[in-house]
């Protein structure tokens, strides 16, 4: 595969050309469920693994594995390269400075978190702000609310407009100078919104507020250049991105982790440890704690490799046509209400169809094989913002095509069917 | 739609079919007393956090110990809500021992839990009548909660050991 795509862009034809052999890179897409071709559309909760990632983490497990950074012996030193090699990996997927800025954490939460606690506590005072908006995932509200709770600062909540955007000049209007963070999706996983980061991020710094990027929802469809957009922090999730669970990033610059102590005590994070006082680690081990999720982090940097091989760019091209079509085929069904009609959007759509409650629906479509997310997504606002308990939603990915869409529409047909 | 479009989905929607009976759409559709209870005496609130399913169940028990009403308000899918319908029709009548004889025998068929055969013999007497529509939740393991949800209120209600139950 790597040849086929590492040549001129121009020379190489579209993903959508040979989607057949980028699925196939897919073992969990090969089953049938419930006796009909599996039709993965829950890629927003939890994506599928290429066989490069499952192989690259049992060749590790068989041949590679010890505790890193320690050992003298050789398998502690080829963990060691692994592990790091696959930070390696990530500064050039969202183009960080440097490795230094890359610290590994169990998701996007835990990167969440660590930012609120280290960086945001020691900071805050009480009357001081963090700014969020309505459409964000309940990890990038419940780290800033539990950090409000102890420095008694304020959470600000930027509202949405009915098609699920961010208008930037409603959030500009709230970044006044009680604000000491503004966190923000950059894509939204239960509306798709793709959020206006450069003009949100400018502004922020032009009042010198720092800016956390909840990343998790973007990594997989689109490409990200943390330096380009100048974000502060940028936190997401290896699952997410075709890569294994426990294990994500915090991106921080430099100067930011820098400033920051360390949120959590133990081994790797130290150079010295006296009883009277200990010296920790340079960056990013500072942050790393603990013996670290080693096999999921070569896991992710083998995930981060076949991203990398295939061209986000090439990926999010793929993903437009199929939204596109998505929402063709959606709209032509009779009862059909989209939740999230944002302008600028990634791959993913909820709605809802007739008065059928989602959990009727995911079940229907379940029995003919399709998945797709029901409920509220963990972002339980947005759901009381559109005055409904939870929403259908289809999340495409790289490995989505047109059938896929088609097998949805004929299932939600045969759920009309039911109810009828 | 087409002739073979039909044949497809008939033969394939069986299982589909006996979850989605018709009785049950049709209290999904139109639930049988559905509404707030000013004059409940019992009263507790059913949540299943997976899907937001939120069932509140009100009951009225005479001096004798017998339900004179029962009522519920909510929202949740047609399976949680039919069952909260049908139990509403079921217990109204009943004296509470009764009602939660019944609990049991639900809880018993539709999610195989025996521990809570407190009464086995007199369980196994019990005839569910048109509540056996809902035991095709029994081949959707996803969905028993929901079938199940209205009657932990039930039992949490005249038990009065909470005010919330949840199906996690």
């Amino acid at each position: 595969m790597t040849s086929a795509v590492s040549g001129n862009l121009n020379t190489v034809p579209p993903v959508a050309e040979r989607i057949d052999s980028v699925r196939s890179d897919f073992p969990a897409l090969a089953q049938e469920i419930n006796g009909k071709p599996v039709v993965y559309l829950d890629s927003a909760a939890s994506s599928q693994q290429p066989a490069s990632v499952i192989d690259t983490v049992a060749e590790y497990q068989r041949h590679d594995h010890a505790n890193v950074h320690r050992g003298v012996h050789t398998l502690s030193h080829r963990a060691t390269e692994a592990y790091e090699g696959a930070r390696d990996s990530l500064v050039r997927f969202i183009n960080a400075a440097s490795r230094s800025e890359i610290v590994f954490t169990s998701g996007t939460t835990g990167a969440i978190n660590l930012v609120a606690q280290s960086w945001c506590r020691p900071r805050l005072r009480e009357g001081d702000r963090i700014l969020i908006t309505h459409l964000e995932h309940h990890s990038n509200i419940v780290p800033w609310q539990i950090v409000c709770e102890q420095t008694g600062a304020e959470l600000v909540v930027c509202p949405i407009n009915l098609r699920g955007e961010v208008e930037p000049e409603t959030l500009l209007g709230l970044m006044d100078s009680r604000v000491r963070m503004v966190a923000v999706a950059h894509v939204s996983n239960a509306l798709g919104t793709i959020l206006p980061l450069e003009k949100i991020i400018a502004e922020a710094h032009a009042r010198n507020i720092p800016v956390l990027v909840d990343g998790a929802q973007a990594v997989p469809h689109m490409q990200v250049d943390v330096q380009s957009l100048d974000c502060d922090f940028f936190a997401f999730s290896g699952h997410k991105m075709f890569g294994p669970t426990g294990i994500g990033v915090l991106y921080g610059k430099e100067s930011r982790l820098d400033a920051m102590p360390p949120w959590q005590g133990g081994g790797d994070m130290i150079l010295e440890v006296r009883f009277d006082g200990t010296t920790y680690n340079e960056l990013p081990y500072k942050f790393e704690a603990g013996t670290p999720n080693i096999s999921g982090a070569v896991g992710l940097g083998a995930a981060t490799e076949y991203l990398l091989a295939l061209g986000m760019d090439r990926v999010a091209r793929h993903e437009a046509e199929l939204l596109k079509y998505l929402v063709e085929k959606l709209v032509a069904i009779d009862g059909i209400r989209l939740i999230g009609t944002a302008e600028h959007k990634a791959s993913v759509q909820s709605f809802m169809l007739d008065e059928i409650h989602p959990h009727d629906l995911g079940t229907i479509l379940d029995h003919q094989g399709v998945a797709i997310r029901t409920g509220h997504h963990c972002a339980m606002p947005v759901m009381d913002f559109f005055e409904i308990a939870g929403t259908a939603r289809a999340s495409l990915a790289l490995y989505n095509n047109r059938q896929d869409i088609d097998r949805l529409a004929d299932a939600l047909i045969m759920a009309k069917e039911v109810f009828a | 739609m087409s002739i073979g479009m039909s044949i497809r989905t008939s033969h394939e929607t069986d299982e589909l079919r006996d979850l989605y009976r018709e009785l049950i759409l049709d209290h999904a559709k139109k639930p049988r007393h559905f509404g707030k209870l000013d004059a409940a005496t019992h009263m507790a609130e059913g949540i299943n956090p997976l899907c937001g399913d939120k069932l509140r169940m009100y009951f009225s028990v005479d001096a004798d110990d017998r339900i004179s009403d029962a009522r519920f308000e909510g929202s949740g899918c047609a399976i949680s809500v039919a069952s909260a319908s049908l139990l509403t029709e079921t217990v109204i009548g009943l004296d509470t021992a009764r009602a939660l004889q019944f609990f049991s025998a639900m809880v018993r068929r539709l999610a195989g839990r025996p521990d809570l055969d407190s009464d086995a013999d007199v369980i196994e007497d019990i005839d569910l009548g048109k509540l056996r529509a809902l035991e095709g939740v029994k081949e959707f393991p996803s969905r028993v909660k929901c079938a199940t949800l209205a009657w932990h209120a039930l039992n949490s209600a005249l038990r009065r050991d909470a005010q919330q139950v949840s199906t996690e």
